[in-house]
């Protein structure tokens, strides 16, 4: 029997069916979890940890070759290639730090292990976001909404038109502009993608009914600032004032130098996280859904939804390592909470659940996913691209 | 003695914690310590954790662990207990051990041991898998059974099987103080092979005049029965107990013909008592379970009269906070928002809205709701 709207041809057996084996593989999973998995997340902690505060004193390092001590090795190519690779290095320490630790952690993925040290609710992450905002925005909203019209506010975070369905205004012939912005700027973005941010700006609410999120907004954003463009420039401009009487460098340029390498190391791990955050449910292929598809939803559906709304990246171990993992979205988006370095090991196994149902699974290069990723955008800043969605009943009634 | 980094109530706050206040900025959102710990584990200061530079087998199924304290560790009072933090199968276990050396030793070391337990998971853990170089987090030193340090006092140690530990550190105290005063001690254990710190204890007995140690077998010779404790065995190893302080430690039986025969012989003040577990009480028959609801996470399950809240929450798949899991830390403690539970050591029920419970020793008393 057939009674649901989900755009695949199973029955409603067949789809619970589907989702009684993928439980079957989540228990497998869960149940075989040990010390392997406790010392993989150690060893990313402290290769993280090692490159974070390393990649700094690299960076401090390569002032001691700027041209002004004018001995042989002082150069600019020499020194700005010692600072490039500072950055690069901190810049790779942020992405690991964001995405395969803390979006993992905060996903109660290694809860398990009761290690103290190692917990969603005590985890604080290296961004602007609180994580525990965060946490409610993304597990709580997204993972369980995963691309419903007005329920996910990831669908187009309240500012692109993602798909046909949402209803084209004017202000979307812009969104390529915020597209590349919310790159340069994902941190940001991130930061005050909140829900009674939305509100406001919809005039849903006052300004002073959500002050206390804003400050604590503020205060992460405050400690964020503090670190990168004051206390880490600073220590180095002050060391540089005394040098300064003998070389003639200013403890300003100093100050620039490191906050804007800083700056260099924020914005790769911004591009890095968005291209591969917009890959997980954007792409050609990705389902959206409706309020009304979902009334009703059962655990097997749920799964169903979860699959047709992701897609996976290809690549190597590394670069899965590096994605946090988000490469096997649609395996992280049926098993939200299983460990990280679990997923590779899993995803065959969905792949072959999937093609057995014949449901697809969309998995394809970067360069297809965020090529499609980025023409849709394009696209969908033009009305039409596809059938509109005039906003569910109970949704257009005024609450 | 090394200081603790926390100031003390009052004091101003020390150099290196103004320091660390400067340096936070740097390492945010982490701590200055957590970079510390990747040069060396011990000089962390946001968990206390310990490098296990020894083991040692005592007998086939105890071994000894030496350990050495990170820098906030602070020393010990002979007799008092740590927790360690094992990590077992991936997964991290608190569990609470007495510190077997005195705090005299010189090098900064303590010492805990450990007696693979039936069903231990933990102690096999320890016992099998722990090796050199291994880092342990730990707490700091626990518990009121130590000596008095004041009035002189001749002790009588009673102990059986890893019960020693305290007696041990307690004895080894007060020889390395040159202080040691008339001390008998009766020790159990089925086997002499089984003898805990047996070695050792032999070597105190011979060369310490005022230290008399008696071993029992209590599974050896023609009828084992008239090895266990009696008040006339007590009578001819040690003739003057009743003038002595009476420090015990052993497993529940043990301790409680103890406690009977000091209170029938009405030296119930001077017997002094360490618990390994808190034994409970028989949960009446008419106690009842009930659903118990866990507010904050909105989860709901069922808790039977005797199973610790704690654990119905993990059966029900949380992760409250928690620590010894035998109501020592506190750390599981949360509020009752209504409803009423038992305590499983005391029997007694708290029934007040706004009651702290500790989870882990507490179980439902009819349905009831928690604060987690």
């Amino acid at each position: 029997m057939k009674t649901h709207q989900y755009p695949v041809d199973l029955t409603d057996e067949q789809i619970e069916e589907f989702g009684n084996e993928l439980e079957a593989i989540r228990n497998e999973v869960f149940d075989s979890r040990g010390d392997r998995d406790r010392a993989y997340i150690l060893k990313v902690i402290k290769t993280q940890r090692t490159m974070a505060v390393s990649s700094r004193f690299v960076i401090y390092l390569s002032l001691f070759f700027i041209p002004a001590w004018g001995h042989a090795l002082a150069t600019w190519p020499l020194a700005l290639t010692i600072m490039g690779l500072g950055v690069f290095a901190l810049g790779i320490a942020k992405i690991l730090e964001n995405m395969e630790i803390a979006h993992n952690v905060l996903h109660a993925q290694w809860d398990w292990m009761k290690d103290p040290e190692i917990q969603s609710n005590t985890w604080e992450w290296d961004t602007m976001s609180p994580s525990d905002r965060w946490m409610h925005s993304h597990n709580v909203v997204h993972h369980t909404w995963t691309n419903v019209l007005e329920k996910d506010l990831d669908v187009g975070y309240g500012i692109m038109r993602v798909t046909p369905m949402q209803k084209w205004k004017p202000a979307y012939l812009l969104q390529p502009i915020y597209f590349i912005l919310l790159m340069l700027l994902f941190e940001e973005g991130v930061a005050i993608h909140e829900q009674a941010i939305d509100d406001h700006l919809k005039g849903k609410n006052k300004l002073k009914d959500f002050t206390p999120l804003l400050k604590r907004i503020g205060y992460k954003i405050w400690r964020q600032v503090a670190k990168d463009y004051i206390a880490w420039p600073l220590a180095a401009a002050l060391v540089a004032i005394p040098i300064s009487f003998y070389v003639p460098f200013s403890p300003l340029l100093v100050f620039g130098m490191v906050a804007g390498a800083n700056a260099v190391a924020n914005l790769i791990r911004n591009i890095w996280a968005f291209t591969i955050i917009f890959c997980g449910h954007f792409p050609a292929g990705a389902h959206n859904f409706t309020l009304e598809q979902v009334e009703g939803e059962t655990r097997g559906r749920w799964y169903l939804r979860q699959m047709l709304g992701s897609c996976n990246i290809e690549g190597s171990k590394l670069f899965h390592i590096l994605s946090g993992n988000l490469s096997h979205q649609i395996e992280h988006h049926l098993f939200p909470d299983m460990c990280s370095n679990r997923y590779k090991e899993v995803a065959p196994r969905v792949r072959a659940l999937a093609d057995r149902y014949s449901i697809p699974y969309n998995s394809a290069s970067l360069f297809r996913q965020f090529g499609t990723t980025w023409l849709n955008n394009l696209r969908l800043a033009f009305p039409g691209g596809g059938e509109p969605y005039e906003g569910s009943q109970s949704q257009a009634t005024p609450s | 003695m090394r200081q603790p980094t926390q100031p003390e109530p009052g004091a101003s706050p020390s150099i290196w914690s103004r320091l660390s206040t400067i340096t936070d900025y740097f390492a945010w959102p982490l701590r200055t310590s957590h970079y510390l710990e990747l040069v060396n584990p011990l000089w962390t200061t946001h968990k206390l954790q310990a490098r296990v530079v020894k083991v040692w087998d005592e007998t086939k199924d105890a071994r000894t662990l030496t350990l050495r304290p990170g820098l906030n560790w602070r020393g010990h009072r002979a007799g008092q207990h740590v927790r360690v933090g094992i990590p077992a199968n991936g997964k991290h276990y608190t569990r609470t051990y007495t510190i077997s050396s005195p705090p005299e030793r010189e090098d900064d070391c303590f010492t805990i041991t450990v007696k693979a337990i039936d069903k231990g998971t933990i102690s096999h853990h320890i016992v099998r898998n722990i090796k050199v170089g291994d880092y342990l987090p730990i707490g700091l030193p626990q518990g009121d059974f130590y000596l008095p340090d004041a009035q002189p006092i001749q002790p009588l140690f009673i102990t059986a099987g890893s019960g020693i530990t305290p007696a041990f550190s307690m004895i080894n105290s007060l020889i390395a103080q040159g202080r040691l005063p008339d001390t008998h001690h009766i020790h159990y254990a089925p086997h002499e092979f089984d003898v805990v710190l047996g070695k050792e204890l032999k070597a105190m007995d011979r060369y310490n005049d005022r230290y008399h140690l008696h071993l029992i077998y209590s599974r050896e010779g023609d009828d084992p029965s008239r090895n266990r404790f009696s008040a006339a065995q007590l009578d001819a190893l040690c003739p003057d107990w009743k003038d002595r302080d009476v420090y015990a430690c052993g497993p529940p039986s043990l301790l409680e013909a103890i406690e009977q025969c000091m209170a029938e012989a009405g030296c119930s003040r001077r017997l002094h008592v360490e618990r390994f577990r808190a034994p409970f009480p028989e949960v009446p028959a008419d106690a009842v379970g009930g659903r118990v609801r866990f507010a904050q996470s909105d989860v709901e399950a069922d808790g039977d009269s005797d199973t610790p809240l704690l654990k119905v929450a993990e059966a029900a798949g949380m992760n409250p906070p928690h620590g010894c899991r035998m109501g020592i830390c506190h750390t599981c403690n949360t509020t009752l928002v209504s409803g009423c539970v038992r305590d499983l050591r005391t029997g007694e029920v708290l029934n007040e809205a706004g009651s702290i419970v500790q989870t882990c020793i507490c179980a439902a008393a009819g349905d009831c709701e928690l604060d987690l």
